[in-house]
């Protein structure tokens, strides 16, 4: 029965009508109204009915982008920790790895280790440096194609790594919610970069990006992302 | 001081029905000696109670028991066996004598305690060495060879004071004495039959009849003079080898026998305090073929479940070209193990796997080159300014050692000009002339001297499609355009 409720119930409300559990105004003069609101209330008292409310109340342990915009979107202020970020990318160049550079040097700086699994280039060691990232806690794994996900499973659920990125061309929604979980129970950030043409395709990922370019200016969308609550979805990506 | 003797009185036999495939019914005994006089040299309940006997000349015995089943005695394997009781109870005992040809003394005296005294020690001992299926008798006494004997005569007995020991020794019988068969010979002539009556005799007069040696040999008994043997040495390497009955054509299979392995070899690493760094897996084929699997480990380990973890992956991946017959594992090379210390104040306790056990597991699966860290090189040349090296190993990469090792060049860029994330492992060219040019040109000229002599300009440039590219012309032209790299 609950697949009828509108759909309405989700949108914001203002924090005075939130105040829940809702108790019926005392001084409702219209007996009809006065009726109807009692049924609204009983049936928002319904354990099934989340409400959200003006301020998220969830916190999340997240690691901040370094990007100011960026952070201003995302929930919690950074990447969510122990969670799947995909980005979605539609051409090489347009500034989707540099996005990580201030999180993976920040992660590399604390010593903690990250992990490249199955880059399709090779990443430029001297622009590694030069965005201040600790070379030395930076392993990158190669792995063909059949071991891919095998190889980004075992890095996300040691736990022993900071973040692990990982290049998959072709993966599915079973392979991706194994990562998920991976990443939950390591705690360690996954950020898995694949085509654009996923973007349609449903995804367990915590956090979906959209990297491509509107009239040739590369654009940053949020497709999804746990625990948001309205606001922008997209920046731009170069200022 | 107590001594344990670990004697093994069936060892002949014993040694010889482990590597027996077939279980058989029929009584046997061990023979030995050359061709027109074979002897048995020790037999089985059954063929005992046909009139069997230690010492009969093989014809005899056949004819006391036609249905006899003789096995040749083979002294390696017993001296194998040997070695191997020894390696367990180095153990309890750095203090180990292994005694020719089927006993075992080590000192338990000083470590007693720790193992939970007398009658837990012995429990112990005697349901690992029971796991082999070999009998054994276990004797302690406060010396060495009075372990020995008593072993010999009594079998079982925990003898642990020196006056008791005495009044032990008393009442032993001189053909049981450990003597040699000429002196119990002439004891046994001038009427003397227990050692006590041995004792009591003027010492001087007895050494002047049947030499100082024997005196010796009864001073050590009572513990007068220190006891003297060469102490036992583990064996510097591990080999081990099991054959099969029948042919094995799955590693699925051989994977069962590889994890009784490396349950020795962890056994063995235990009892030395050593660890694994590299080790062979040798499975054996008709005809004397082989098939080599290297197992190479990025720090020394000992710990059998990921051992067997690591060796399995590498066995897994090897296709075997013939049905296996055999599988022998090989370690020679035992570096000291340091264990792995850890923060007590970790901030990031929610590891479940340390970072080496992580990347020995992708090893061993990925090969040993899959895993590699990156680092920059002094040299203009794109292509060139960075290179693969090993991955950092500490259980935290964070460990000084690490941080002094490496050269401070490689950590830090050569040229302070922007550089691409991406590196195209090679240049292509670029299909579209540029839209913008937004850097350049960086002139990079150099290598004149190796012989990939390199003269370009490199612009960052915006493509149409919005990407930008690190891209480069000859130096001095204006096109063609080549792509080297992607600003991603």
């Amino acid at each position: 029965m609950f697949n009828a409720v509108p759909a309405t119930c989700f949108e914001p409300v203002d924090a005075a009508s939130a105040s829940w559990p809702a108790a019926p105004t005392p001084n409702a003069t219209n007996p009809a109204s006065a009726r109807d609101e009692a049924a609204l209330t009983d049936l928002l008292r319904h354990p099934g009915i989340w409400r959200r409310r003006s301020a998220p109340a969830a916190t999340i342990a997240t690691q901040p982008s370094g990007h100011a915009a960026l952070d201003a979107l995302l929930p919690g202020g950074g990447w969510p920790q122990g969670a799947l970020c995909e980005l979605l990318v539609e051409h090489d160049g347009l500034g989707e790895c540099s996005l990580l550079l201030p999180t993976l040097a920040a992660l590399t700086q604390a010593r903690r280790r990250v992990v490249l699994v199955a880059p399709p280039w090779i990443a430029y060691a001297p622009a590694l440096a030069a965005a201040g990232i600790d070379l030395r806690q930076l392993v990158q794994l190669d792995a063909s194609s059949n071991n891919t996900h095998w190889s980004i499973e075992q890095c996300l659920r040691s736990g022993c790594c900071g973040a692990v990125l990982g290049w998959l061309p072709r993966t599915d929604y079973r392979e991706l919610r194994r990562l998920q979980l991976a990443a939950e129970t390591g705690g360690t950030l996954g950020f898995m970069f694949r085509p654009l043409a996923a973007a349609d395709s449903a995804s367990p990922s915590t956090l979906r990006l959209r990297i491509g370019t509107v009239q040739g200016e590369p654009q940053l969308e949020l497709l999804k992302c746990r625990g948001r609550v309205g606001g922008m979805v997209g920046m731009r990506l170069r200022a | 001081m107590l001594w344990l003797c670990l004697r093994f009185p069936r060892l002949t036999l014993d040694a010889l029905q482990t590597t027996a495939s077939a279980v058989d019914a029929r009584p046997c005994a061990v023979i030995d000696g050359p061709m027109p006089s074979r002897h048995i040299v020790l037999a089985d309940a059954a063929s005992q109670a046909a009139g069997v006997r230690a010492g009969q000349p093989l014809a005899s015995a056949q004819a006391l028991c036609p249905r006899l089943r003789t096995l040749a005695r083979d002294r390696a394997a017993e001296q194998q066996s040997l070695q191997a009781f020894a390696t367990l109870a180095w153990r309890y005992s750095a203090e180990l004598c292994v005694h020719a040809p089927d006993s075992i003394l080590l000192e338990v005296g000083a470590s007693l305690k720790l193992f939970g005294g007398w009658p837990a020690l012995q429990r112990r001992l005697r349901s690992e060495l029971a796991h082999g299926g070999f009998s054994c008798q276990i004797a302690a006494a406060p010396t060495a060879s009075a372990a020995h004997v008593l072993a010999c005569a009594h079998g079982d007995i925990a003898v642990t004071t020196m006056s008791a020991l005495h009044s032990a020794l008393t009442t032993l019988p001189i053909a049981h004495s450990g003597l040699d068969d000429k002196t119990i010979d002439a004891l046994h002539g001038m009427g003397l039959r227990r050692l006590g009556e041995l004792f009591r005799l003027p010492r001087a007069q007895l050494g002047r009849r049947l030499g100082a040696a024997m005196l010796v040999r009864l001073d050590r008994l009572r513990g007068l003079l220190a006891d003297e043997g060469a102490r036992w040495q583990p064996p510097a390497g591990f080999q081990r080898r099991i054959e099969f009955d029948s042919e094995v054509t799955s590693t699925t299979a051989l994977a069962f026998v590889l994890q009784r392995l490396i349950r020795e070899l962890a056994l063995f690493l235990l009892a030395r305090d050593g660890g694994v760094q590299r080790f062979g897996l040798v499975i054996g084929h008709a005809r004397d073929a082989r098939t080599r699997i290297d197992v190479g480990l990025l720090a020394p380990q000992r710990d059998a479940a990921s051992l067997f973890e690591l060796a399995r992956a590498r066995l897994e991946r090897c296709a075997l070209p013939a049905p296996a017959l055999s599988l022998a594992l090989h370690a020679d090379e035992l570096p000291p193990l340091v264990p792995a210390h850890q923060d007590l104040f970790e901030a990031h306790a929610r590891s479940t796997l340390d970072w080496p056990a992580l990347a020995e597991r992708l090893r061993a699966r990925l090969g040993d080159d899959a895993l590699h860290g990156l680092a920059c090189h002094a040299d203009h040349r794109p292509a060139r300014a960075w290179q693969r090296i090993a991955p950092a190993l500490g259980a935290r990469a964070d460990s000084s050692r690490a941080s002094r090792s490496d050269p401070p060049a490689d950590a830090t860029s050569f040229t302070s000009a922007p550089r691409p994330f991406w590196l195209l492992q090679r240049p292509l060219a670029l299909r579209q002339a540029p839209q913008r040019i937004l850097a350049g040109p960086e002139r990079i000229e150099s290598g004149w001297w190796d012989g990939h002599d390199q003269r370009r300009d490199y612009y960052i440039v915006e493509l149409r499609s919005g990407q930008r590219a690190w891209a480069f012309v000859e130096a001095g032209t204006q096109s063609p355009w080549t792509l080297h790299g992607w600003f991603a």
